[in-house]
């Protein structure tokens, strides 16, 4: 070989394939303001829309006049339900099987809820024209409390419901009540619990939060009347699924519909559902036949389009004295506001909750969920989280946490004696779910050395002493979480969004040159698959990263996909890229030994291109083959170099991580300084640990944010409060803790490339961490559990509560 | 969040800009770096018609001592008060208190004449000030009057100035050489506005104080020039039992609004502890 050749080495790193810590192409046009988001979009003839909404939680409509908003110049029209009725859509589907007014139908259930659309030539003129809209209101009494939805005399929130004992999910016991839903063997469970040395029982809540993106929900609708086309662009996280439910709501024919998910600011979950500004601006694009343009402002964002968790969670654990688990049962009463608008597979009302035995061999469980009506604003959409497995993740740590109290057992030490043994996978759950793998000892012990966890103990230990003595006003909390997530919705057998199974796609395109184009089903929001599914693609078939272009979001080019979200576009539509590229290459050696002349079968892969076996010097290039592809293709072969894929995976897949945070607390003003948060996380095959790196700061920053101080709450009276930055926790850089991540590998054994999904573990991780810091911190001034969000003043609270003020 | 409509006014001098509120009354306001009044805007809880924007007024700005006394003109940002020579030798604590204010951005267009003015409870300039005696130079179309810090504040949102009015300058007796001065902020993150804070300003002789000013942000509908618990600190050794005293005192002044930073009885309790904190800190900083 002479000097220029390039060794095998270099042939690798120039392809920046997976495992590299490639830096994020979309990036370069984001950090420089050259990002296209939808409220970019100026198209010729463009109006505006905006919401009148009602002030009122629960109250009847007597009247609507737009009289004098329509006498404003420059105001086009004002559409209320009377006129969305006249083409159906006064109400829309849920994704979780209810319906959903699109604009207040004689009633308003929650503070804020749509009333009437206005459309005008500008935004301020429309804002003009909202005050300018009459509403006459009747106010009716409010229920926000989600315990009290079941009460005999409570208001009737959905008279539309009414006399309807059967609903998406089977029957209703009560005007307010959405559904029940029960898993497990009840009676096994009770006599684990009869059986029982120790048993726990709490309440665990896990508040009302948001995901907040900071883009706000936006879409603009384009009607064209001649072609019989519409075009809607828009914040979506699954613009295929959009596509099909606009198809089914307008009865325009797919084909005729545009779908397109420019770039994205952050979803969270937030951009999944359809919500009412898109329907609306759908409809009076149709009505006014130019263009409409609608945007969220950040308090409607916060108290109308979708709101996350809100689970209150009757825990009960029983265990033997030394510490074994033996049973598991949980209630939770899920609060959906005033539609169930859940963002969930169609046939799972509470989502994956029934992950909730999380990483421990419970050999029976019983769960049972009952969601309830409220006077607040639905949704209830996985932020950051694949349906509900946060909640669960965050009932079980907790619980554990407690029933390590109980037992004077050390919470490390108890979770290590009830993880699922290595050799027990894949593991069948007592609530119906195969493990596909993992190896929970090995990652926390590589934690718990690496933290100095019992040092951090002796020194805790040291520090109570001091507190008592009256030497110090701070306490000293650490908190252990050891998740287990199910990402990767998901296989057709169990995963379905209105009847379309959760499947993802990927076309890839190799070019004569060699260059490739690429799409996929999915739709970036910030995490990056410009990056990763180019490198994904760079070591399937030895193709630099550079010379590959990754496009997402447009439905006239994409191939159909369920798009982003739950931690699945890895699992699913990662999996699909790898097939797909499979696919190229076995073209691709047919072609290289035709070029070659030798069987296929004497070639082998070498990084970049084929290679005849025992004579590396006769190899083709992935480059050379693309050309030859086109130029002079082996006869009986179809030119070209393309291929797609469906992947319908298997199984879900199951990442998991051991979190720990040490926190220091301030008795007399309640202020918690977390001193160290280190982050395990094992998410099978690492693609691009740059990337892997900070989706985990990201996600432990939200989980930070939600565990100690970001809520979204409501007055008894039903008023919405913190709907604004001004209250509504997003950390700053100054309030944002340092991270130290690490990982193990365990590769996922039915994943082509053994990735599982990251994206959401440090969200589902993280909270139970921080919360259970806080806990431990005021365990030995006799706490039990302390509800979130952990706010200075609430663990000023909890300190006068246990008696540390004098 | 979109404002309604507004006429746009851009005067070059007081006297111009004074000519333009008598002329629309109620309907204008003044508009400084307008990082309280656009919000309000925004919200549409403000909707003025007329805006007299009062970055065009050179006169307006600056920062000088003269006789005992530093005057700094209404227009000067808060990033300036940080950046002043003069203001970081004679008077830190307002060096101290605008670092607690907001983030950057809001601190290179929010001025000191806006945040004193606004009269929101949760501003952190109107207590430094009451703690500091300052007095507020207001000039009408009769011209100018000085109204004390400590009167000037009756509600939220309503002052002594009148709305054709604009507060020109404040005027701040410069405090003696070696006094101490702390202003301790509780808030739960960067640009939020205060759970509580006290500002205190002390001088001390051989362990004991010779004056003492003590006042509180965001715990009244107004800021709070606690009087008595200055008193009380007044003479003592900022013994345990002189300070409890002093908070208690300071406590009872207070009637804090429970909102999202926590109920009221928290955020009084935080206004003591803050007072605490901010004396200890003073007093360490005074020579004695
Ligand atoms: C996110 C955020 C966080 C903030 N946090 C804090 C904080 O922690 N602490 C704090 O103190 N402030 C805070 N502020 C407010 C900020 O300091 C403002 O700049 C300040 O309150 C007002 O000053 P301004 O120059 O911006 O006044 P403007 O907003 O222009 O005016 C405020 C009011 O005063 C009137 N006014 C202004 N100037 C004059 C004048 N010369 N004469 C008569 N009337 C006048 C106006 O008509 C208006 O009613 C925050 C603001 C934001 C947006």
């Amino acid at each position: 070989m002479n000097d220029m050749t390039p060794t095998r080495e270099q042939r690798e790193a120039a392809l920046e394939g997976m495992g590299c810590k490639r830096k994020r192409v979309e990036d370069v046009r984001f950090t420089q303001g050259k990002g296209q988001y939808v409220d970019d979009l100026k198209l010729p003839g463009m109006v505006f829309g905006d919401f009148v909404r009602s002030p009122y939680p629960h109250a009847k409509i007597t009247k609507i006049d737009a009289s004098e908003a329509l006498k404003l110049p420059g105001v086009i029209a004002v559409l209320t339900a009377e006129d969305l009725k006249g083409v159906n859509l006064a109400w829309m589907p849920t994704l979780a099987g209810d319906v959903q007014m699109v604009l207040a139908d004689g009633k308003v259930l929650y503070q804020n809820q749509e009333v009437a659309f206005v459309i005008a030539e500008d935004r301020y003129i429309a804002d003009d024209a909202i005050q300018l809209v009459e509403v006459d209101y009747e106010e009716l009494p409010v229920l926000t409390d989600p315990f009290k939805s079941m009460d005999t005399d409570a208001p009737v929130l959905r008279p539309d419901l009414e006399g309807k004992t059967e609903g998406a999910h089977g029957p209703r016991k009560h005007h307010n009540h959405i559904f029940n839903w029960e898993v497990g063997d009840k009676d096994e469970t009770a006599k684990a619990f009869a059986e029982a040395d120790v048993t726990i029982n709490e309440m665990i809540s896990y508040h009302r939060t948001h995901p907040s993106p900071l883009e706000t929900c936006q879409c603009v609708a384009s009607m064209d009347k001649v072609k019989g086309e519409l075009t809607i662009w828009g914040t979506f996280q699954a613009p295929h699924v959009i596509r099909t439910v606009a198809s089914l709501l307008s009865t325009i024919p797919e084909h005729k519909i545009h779908v397109i998910a420019p770039d994205i600011g952050g979803g969270f979950g937030n951009k999944v559902g359809a919500y009412p500004g898109y329907i609306c601006s759908i409809v009076a694009s149709i009505v006014t036949g130019v263009p409409v343009k609608w945007v969220e402002d950040r308090m409607e964002n916060l108290s109308t389009t979708s709101f996350a968790r809100d689970y209150h969670m009757t825990t009960e654990i029983a265990a033997k004295s030394d510490g074994t688990v033996t049973g598991l049962k949980v209630h939770v009463l899920a609060d959906h506001g005033g539609f169930d608008a859940c963002a969930d597979p169609s046939k799972w009302p509470a989502g994956f909750f029934n992950i909730v035995t999380g990483s421990y061999d419970f050999p029976t469980a019983h769960l049972e969920v009952d969601g309830v009506y409220t006077n607040k604003a639905p949704g209830g959409v996985a932020y950051r989280c694949s349906f509900r497995v946060t909640e669960a993740a965050y009932c079980i740590e907790r619980g554990m946490d407690i029933l390590a109290q109980k037992l004077e057992m050390d919470p490390a030490d108890l979770r290590i004696k009830n993880f699922i043994k290595p050799e027990q996978f894949p593991y069948q759950s007592a609530l119906g779910w195969e493990y596909d793998s993992g190896d929970y000892h090995t990652a926390m012990q590589k934690a718990m050395d690496t933290i100095g966890y019992r040092e951090l103990r002796a020194e805790q230990k040291a520090k109570q002493e001091a507190f008592k003595r009256g030497e110090t006003r701070e306490i000293m909390g650490i908190g252990v979480s050891f998740f287990t997530e199910i990402v990767g919705a998901g296989p057709s057998k169990n995963c379905d969004i209105l009847g379309v199974a959760m499947f993802d796609s990927a076309e890839i395109r190799v070019h004569p040159t060699g260059s490739v184009i690429s799409r996929m089903g999915t739709k970036s929001q910030g995490q990056g698959h410009e990056t990763t599914w180019a490198q994904i693609i760079a070591t399937e078939i030895g193709i630099p990263a550079a010379d590959i272009m990754v496009e997402e979001g447009n439905t006239d080019t994409a191939p159909y996909g369920l798009g982003t979200y739950g931690s699945r576009s890895t699992p699913v539509a990662g999996a699909a890229i790898a097939l797909a590229a499979r696919k190229i290459r076995n073209k691709a050696q047919m072609i290289a030994a035709h070029m070659l002349e030798v069987s296929e079968y004497d070639l082998e892969w070498d990084v970049d291109g084929f290679q005849v076996k025992g004579n590396p010097e006769a190899r083709k290039s992935m480059k050379e083959i693309a050309w030859a592809a086109y130029h002079a293709p082996p006869p009986n072969m179809e030119p070209g170099l393309e291929a797609v894929s469906y992947y319908d995976p298997p199984n879900m897949t199951y990442p998991f991580g051991a979190y720990f945070c040490v926190m220091d607390i301030d008795v007399d003003t309640g202020v918690a300084t977390t001193r160290r948060f280190y982050a395990l996380d094992d998410c099978g095959t690492r693609i691009n640990p740059m990337i892997i790196e900070g989706q985990v700061h990201g996600g432990l920053t939200e989980a930070f944010a939600i565990a100690m101080g970001q809520e979204i709450r409501y007055d008894e009276t039903g008023n919405v409060l913190g709907a604004s930055f001004m209250d509504f926790f997003i950390p700053t850089a100054v309030e944002t803790p340092h991270w130290e991540t690490d990982h193990t590998v365990t590769p996922s054994p039915h994943h082509p490339i053994g990735a599982k999904g990251v994206g959401e573990s440090p969200n589902v991780g993280g909270v139970p961490a921080f919360s259970n810091a806080v806990n431990d911190a005021f365990q030995f001034l006799g706490n039990t559990h302390i509800q979130m969000p952990h706010d200075a003043w609430r663990n000023w609270q909890a300190a006068k509560n246990l008696g540390a003020h004098s | 969040m979109i404002p309604g409509e507004f006429t746009y006014h851009r005067p070059s001098s007081v006297a111009e800009a004074v000519a333009i509120l008598v002329s629309h009354g109620d309907e204008a306001r003044p508009l400084s770096g307008g990082h309280s009044l656009i919000p309000m805007m925004k919200l549409r809880m403000a909707a003025p018609e007329h805006l007299v924007d009062l970055g065009g007024i050179a006169d307006l700005k600056g920062i000088s001592e003269d006789g005992g006394a530093i005057t700094i003109r209404a227009m000067t940002t808060q990033h300036e008060l940080i950046e002043s020579d003069l203001l970081s030798e004679k008077l830190p604590i307002i060096r101290e208190t605008s670092l607690l204010i907001a983030d950057p951005q809001i601190r290179y267009l929010g001025t000191l004449g806006g945040n004193v003015a606004n009269g929101d409870p949760g501003n952190d300039m109107p207590a430094l000030m009451q703690c500091l005696d300052a007095s507020y130079v207001l000039t009408g179309p009769d011209g100018n009057r000085e109204v004390a810090a400590r009167d000037f504040y009756e509600a939220a949102y309503f002052t002594a100035l009148a709305p054709e009015e604009i507060l020109t300058a404040v005027k701040i007796p410069t405090p003696p050489a070696g006094h101490g001065w702390a202003y301790e902020k509780l808030k739960r993150k960067v640009g939020d506005y205060a759970t509580a804070a006290a500002a205190v300003m002390l001088s001390m002789t051989g362990g004991t104080v010779t004056s003492c000013s003590v006042a509180l942000t965001n715990v009244a509908d107004t800021p709070l020039y606690a009087a008595e618990a200055g008193d009380i600190l007044n003479g003592s050794t900022l013994d345990e039992t002189t300070v409890g005293k002093a908070v208690a005192a300071a406590e009872a002044i207070t009637d804090p609004a429970s909102d999202g930073r926590g109920p009221a009885e928290y955020r009084t309790k935080m206004a003591g502890i803050m007072m605490q904190r901010a004396l200890a800190r003073a007093a360490e900083r005074a020579s004695a």
